[in-house]
């Protein structure tokens, strides 16, 4: 990048190896979508369950988002916007012990058991 | 760095650590002058890994688009401001 092109110590092509994937600022970028859009109701609940469980202390922003920028880039094109935001919450919430994975596993089981729509496994919950 | 005063040119460290940092890689090794301070924040590079974060200082810093971008720059003399903590920058003249 010509952008570099002043930096001391650091050759232009050194610095294209080392920017991290996620840290974008000045490259090039194409159009940008501006159309709005609503959130799924799973996407509210894994936004409520980031607020609930940082504002517990288990996390911080800062830790969501090294594991967001840890999971690289492929994920950034393969998963949604709240599809990555839940693995991160629950890669920070296991770190941080508030469940093991053997309790997800019983969980999630549990769930699964429960039906094949999102109504039919919300249902059955608490 | 405590005794940063604006205005004081300072200039962004060349520093590329692999982990969770919050200075914009397009601003390494730039120089600019701090714009003001901020207060003490908790460093987000530990708190990112459960530590506890150290409070360290913040500083708004002052770029001009003509070092951020050489001759790049479409508008060479406006200038960003960027909020960067007091460990990842050094006084200008520095070698």
């Amino acid at each position: 990048m010509q952008a570099h092109s002043n930096s001391r110590n650091v050759t232009v092509m050194e610095h294209d190896n080392i920017r991290r994937w996620h840290d974008m600022g000045g490259q090039p970028a194409g159009q940008i979508d501006l159309d709005q859009h609503n959130f799924a109701l799973w996407e509210k609940r894994v936004d409520a369950l980031m607020v609930l469980t940082s504002g517990k202390g288990y996390f911080t922003v800062d830790g969501l988002r090294r594991v967001l920028e840890d999971m690289g880039e492929d994920t950034f094109e393969t998963m949604s916007y709240y599809e990555r935001w839940v693995q991160s919450v629950n890669q920070n919430l296991l770190e941080a012990g508030a469940y093991s994975l053997e309790e997800l596993s019983t969980k999630m089981a549990e769930v699964t058991a429960r039906g094949e729509t999102y109504g039919d496994c919300a249902a059955g919950g608490e | 760095m405590s005794t940063l005063r604006a205005p004081v040119k300072v200039r962004v460290k060349d520093w590329f650590p692999p982990g969770h940092v919050r200075t914009p890689f397009f601003l390494r090794g730039k120089v600019g002058v701090i714009e003001r301070e901020l207060g003490p924040f908790h460093n987000p590079e530990e708190l990112a890994y459960r530590q506890k974060g150290a409070p360290r200082k913040l500083l708004r810093v002052r770029f001009e688009m003509s070092e951020i971008w050489g001759e790049d720059a479409e508008t060479p003399t406006d200038t960003l401001d960027a909020e960067i903590y007091e460990h990842w920058l050094e006084p200008a003249d520095a070698t």
